[in-house]
């Protein structure tokens, strides 16, 4: 009885310095994004006003002017990313997961990996060689198709995972009563996985939407409205980068309400994942 | 109804829903000859030669791993899925070869419907949607005789009475006995005319138990059942002619009174009387 008494408190103490512990190191990894956030707010918050979403920039030396044009340009440019980004990563995915053998599907997997790994301003090299060089320039097309590669791979991985995750028993439940199998994997298994499919092509679209450096020679940048996607298209991290590089003040204002507005996109993206997976738990469990 | 027709025909009926094609009672449903079936160097069946019963039950029974499972997905070529999986020997089904080279297996699976050991009703349809999936992927559209088809089908698989008022409720919304029902009505729907059980119950309670083995006693005017079960009461329950699976071989095969009260063979009898397994 005594030992296992004074064991019982060593037990305690061990668990509770472990908690905290564990407590220290939670608020590690998520005190970044609250100081992110904080300063974010601080400084951007004054410049944001109706203006800043709807004007275009001001030409040096002036003061006021909005990031319009970049804000919509950044919608642009990822709805032509998710053009590339989605059917390609998508149809892959379902490759990847229900054809394929084996063998061959290892290599795609490193691939798709490997790209996933890549460098983001490799991309924009890459769409300067295959687009802006032979379209001549630098266009809002060429800056979507740099994002929709990087996008591509993140889509096909989550595609294929989720995918995988369908029981095997709705399958065989389908061929069982004579479908074919793309109706099978149409009809039943797609359906089965779309939250976390749609969950994957969130997070590609979060993750591509702050990239800055794949734009550099492909979108440009842009200081009036695009009126034409093999034009140069404006997009906020573009523009948080020339401003925020520049000498002025009022720009580094602005480069702050730009940043914010980028981060608040990004975190309406996450929520709207997460609403997406809660929704999905609460449909497999009932 | 021959298997080379195109697969629509089987499924589209020219005007009213008609029972099976069925072989009359007393006509044999599955002739298997000398079935031998192997996941790689394994051989999971072992040269099995039996005739299965039109519209009659037929009980699979034997220990975990003696190949019963793997005999039933032979019948509707389900083995075919799991790779490395092939086999020796002929399958007919009232006389078709079910391996012959021009057959499509899906044409196979429409003839002969499956229901699993987990109920696994499709978790983003309705149980409307459900038992109808197969009928509409097979592309009948009219609305009337799906309508029809829905009803009759619950009703056979004796769930209608407690779904007919939220037929649009999701299909995982039931309790495990009734997604069991509502697997065995969706299977029913494209008329098939036999039925592979695996293990149906296995998952229930004894009281969702004794509706399956009910409603299995209606199916036999109709169809024919094939069930492979675990549990040698129900065996005994339901079934009127019975196999028996052991390390891959079919050790004794025949009316299930005689295999429970007369087995010929000494291991059936240990079998049977829960000496082993």
């Amino acid at each position: 009885m005594n030992s296992s008494g004074s064991n019982h408190l060593v037990r305690r103490t061990k668990n509770r310095v472990m908690n905290v512990l564990f407590v220290a190191c939670a608020i590690l990894v998520v005190s970044p994004l609250g100081f992110v956030l904080f300063d974010l707010f601080r400084q951007g918050l004054a410049a944001i006003n109706w203006t800043f979403f709807t004007a275009l920039p001001k030409p040096v030396g002036q003061l006021g002017g909005g990031m319009g044009n970049a804000i919509v340009g950044t919608f642009e440019l990822l709805g032509l990313a998710s053009l590339i980004g989605v059917p390609v990563g998508v149809l892959g995915g379902i490759y990847l997961a229900e054809y394929g053998s084996d063998r061959f599907n290892a290599w795609i997997r490193f691939g798709a990996d490997v790209l996933n790994g890549t460098p983001s301003i490799v991309w924009g090299m890459v769409a300067y060689g295959v687009a802006v060089l032979p379209m001549k320039g630098f266009s809002a097309y060429a800056g979507g198709l740099a994002l929709g590669f990087i996008m591509t791979p993140i889509v096909l991985r989550t595609t294929e995972e989720v995918l995988v995750l369908v029981p095997r028993s709705y399958r065989e439940a389908a061929l069982a009563l004579g479908l074919q199998r793309w109706q099978m994997i149409a009809r039943i298994v797609l359906p089965t996985a779309m939250k976390g499919v749609v969950t994957g092509v969130l997070l590609a679209i979060g993750r591509v939407a702050g990239e800055t450096a794949p734009l550099l020679f492909t979108a440009f940048g842009n200081n009036y409205w695009n009126h034409h996607l093999t034009e140069p298209i404006a997009a906020l991290p573009l523009q948080i980068f020339y401003y925020g590089i520049s000498p002025y003040d009022d720009w580094h204002r602005q480069a702050w309400a730009g940043a914010l507005v980028l981060v608040l996109l990004v975190l309406l993206l996450s929520a709207g994942v997460r609403l997406l997976s809660a929704d999905w738990k609460k449909r497999g469990s009932s | 109804m021959t298997l080379n027709e195109p697969p629509k025909s089987t499924v589209l009926p020219p005007s009213a829903p008609t029972p099976p094609p069925a072989a009359p009672a007393g006509e044999v449903a599955f002739d298997v000859r000398n079935l031998s079936v192997f996941y790689g160097a394994n051989e999971a069946v072992k040269n099995a030669s039996l005739q299965i019963s039109a519209r009659r039950v037929t009980a699979i029974i034997g220990p975990s791993g003696c190949g019963k499972s793997t005999f039933l997905r032979t019948l509707n070529r389900m083995h075919e899925l799991t790779p490395g999986a092939r086999h020796t020997g002929t399958i007919r089904l009232s006389g078709d070869d079910l391996y012959a080279r021009e057959i499509d297996p899906i044409v196979v699976r429409r003839r002969v419907g499956m229901v699993f050991q987990k109920s696994n009703p499709f978790p983003t349809l309705s149980i409307a949607e459900n038992v109808l999936v197969g009928l509409r992927l097979n592309g009948l559209r009219d609305g009337t005789l799906l309508r029809q088809r829905l009803e009759e089908s619950l009703h056979m698989a004796a769930l209608w009475d407690e779904v007919k008022d939220h037929l649009s409720r999701p299909g995982i919304s039931l309790s495990g006995g009734q997604q069991q029902r509502l697997c065995i009505a969706r299977a029913l729907a494209v008329r098939p005319e036999v039925l592979l059980m695996d293990e149906p119950c296995s998952a229930l309670d004894p009281l969702a138990t004794a509706k399956i083995e009910e409603l299995i006693q209606t199916l036999r005017d109709q169809f024919t059942v094939i069930i492979v079960t675990h549990n040698m009461q129900q065996a005994a329950r339901v079934s009127d002619q019975t196999a028996f699976f052991y390390m891959g071989q079919l050790v004794e095969f025949g009316d299930t009174r005689n295999v429970f009260m007369n087995p010929t063979n000494p291991q059936t009898e240990a079998y049977v009387s829960g000496r082993f397994g």
